[in-house]
């Protein structure tokens, strides 16, 4: 048993062992859980791919005379930003698309710039051109403002991603006869090809799938920066089936929060989904403090040994069912073929093993310098028995 | 010996006759078929590599054309920016004939020009654009 303050005192020593959630599974197999539970302080975690409720704050600063923004409208790049609150601040999501951008009208879209581009353009420290439009008021009287922002220009650029780092995901697969063009990436007929989306064994939350060491206050890598955990993510559904209490179905996720000025554009970056839309891919890497044998028995389980669903996106997933066709690991995934339905199915991914596997290596040297303390969480997230069930939207007449 | 990947058209008053085994057969070339669509009495198509010494090429797409075989070679290629690459693999499951690799110790997308039939698809695909087409 350590506490997160022990393993802390060692970090600032210089004497802490850390290891990769990759690294740890060696380490295990060769020490046995008893040994390395005493031997090893932290696990480092990592995940990188499009997460499309990801977005930022931006403070843009008083123009003279002063414009209102707020109740106006906001474009930064073109792409349309949300300017419901003060004055000068706005919110840009990355999933926001131009006005003028043809969408699907000629399908499938080809959904060359947004939200997530804006972010990732502001990141690398270019200019961005910031149009907005207001009704004036005898307090702000100015009714438009039409210039160039960077990072280094404007008060406050804060990430704050409602959803992120899922605990697992679907296999998508079409069993239909036509092409679908979906979030998942493009979906070959009659079960062409199988898209998922996890880093799998370096996932943050499939390495603690209880929420034992990760909460609200911890923490974290974000976006090549300092984040923390905000909250809960939006749709955490921790009750979810579990095999060796591992979820078999995406469940948990996080609010995440950071600042954007602190980042870099190789952890954010913009992404174009042909049919679909754009979004963000975001870097995660979150630290497990190995506090007892059951944390790391947990931190050290392998591709092998979680299991993610396979799902239909020609009818099973727009049509809001629940059929599963089939489970499979992580570790099938990653070899690159699976069998569904007795057919050999080529599998791809929409998220970077190699960016992830990069991300935990990095949080791995900032605490091994002494650059990062591990943080205890302020409050737990909802778990298992928390009740949580997630909510449908239903159409009604009337209340 | 080279490699050449050609498109061949076949008029449908031709797609009831046996050209391209002569390939093979008269100019001793070697040749894999990449993508065939042929329906008698229309117009066939036959997408293929060649490989042989570059007189027998020559000499074989000679034959061809002589035949009233339509033929062109690949006028676009497909270039892969590793720059650009976050290495998802999105393209690996998608390619048609195999094109991509993830590197299993790596985890970074590896891209075999040799193999690319410069369809296009993991261009449009492509989350990050880092594939390319070049004219």
């Amino acid at each position: 048993m350590k506490t997160i303050a022990e393993i802390n005192e060692k970090i600032r020593k210089g004497q802490a062992i850390v290891l990769t959630a990759e690294e740890v599974i060696e380490v295990v197999k060769e020490k046995g859980f008893k040994k390395a539970a005493q031997e090893v302080d932290v696990v480092t975690t990592g995940t990188f791919g499009p997460m499309c409720s990801s977005g930022v704050f931006l403070n843009l600063g008083h123009t003279k005379p002063r414009i209102k923004l707020g109740g106006g409208k906001v474009y930064l790049n073109g792409v349309p930003a949300y300017a419901g609150l003060a004055a000068v601040d706005v919110y840009l999501g990355a999933t926001a698309l131009p006005e003028d951008d043809p969408r699907n009208r000629d399908h499938p879209g080809a959904f060359v710039y947004g939200g997530g581009h804006v972010i990732e353009e502001l990141v690398s420290g270019k200019k961005v051109r910031l149009q907005g439009f207001a009704y004036g008021t005898d307090c702000y009287p100015r009714r438009q403002i039409d210039t160039w922002i960077g990072l280094e220009d404007i008060n406050e650029a804060i990430l704050f991603n409602p959803r992120n780092a899922y605990q697992n995901y679907n296999v998508a697969v079409n069993l239909s006869d036509r092409i679908l063009y979906t979030y998942m990436g493009v979906l070959k007929p009659r079960l062409g090809n199988a898209n998922y989306c996890s880093a799998g064994q370096l996932s943050p939350l499939l390495k603690d799938p209880f929420y034992r060491t990760i909460g609200i206050g911890t923490e974290i890598f974000l976006g090549g920066g300092i984040g923390y955990v905000a909250w809960w993510g939006t749709q955490h559904n921790p009750s979810v089936p579990r095999k060796n209490g591992i979820p078999t179905r995406p469940a948990g996720t996080l609010a995440l929060i950071g600042d954007l000025k602190g980042m870099k554009p190789e952890f954010l970056r913009g992404v174009s989904l042909l049919g679909y839309g754009t979004s963000l891919a975001v870097g995660i890497g979150i630290p497990i403090p190995v506090l007892d044998e059951e944390v790391l028995w947990y931190a050290a389980r392998s591709d092998g040994e979680i299991l993610a669903p396979v799902v239909d996106y020609s009818r099973t997933y727009p049509e809001r069912e629940s059929e599963v066709l089939a489970e499979v690991s992580y570790a099938e995934l990653k070899k690159g073929m699976i069998k569904i339905l007795g057919k050999e199915v080529p599998t791809g991914c929409l998220s970077s093993y190699a960016k992830a596997r990069k991300i935990a290596q990095i949080l791995k040297e900032w605490i091994k310098e002494g650059k990062f303390l591990l943080s205890e969480p302020v409050a737990p997230l909802p778990g298992p028995d928390s009740g949580i069930k997630l909510k449908f939207l239903e159409e009604r007449k009337d209340t | 010996m080279q490699l050449r990947r050609v498109i061949l058209r076949f008029p449908s008053f031709l797609t009831n006759q046996p050209i391209v085994y002569r390939l093979a057969k008269d100019f001793g070339l070697e040749f894999n078929i990449l993508k065939a669509s042929v329906n008698p009495e229309k117009e066939g198509l036959l997408v293929m590599e060649i490989k042989g010494e570059e007189g027998q090429i020559q000499e074989g797409i000679r034959y061809l054309l002589d035949k009233g075989v339509i033929v062109e070679s690949f006028g676009q290629r497909v270039v892969f920016n590793s720059e650009r690459c976050i290495h998802c693999g999105l393209c690996v499951g998608l390619c048609p004939v195999g094109a991509f690799i993830m590197d299993e110790v790596t985890f970074e997308v590896i891209f075999q020009e040799e193999k690319c039939l410069a369809c296009g698809l993991c261009v449009k695909a492509c989350l990050v654009r880092a594939m390319e087409v070049q004219l």
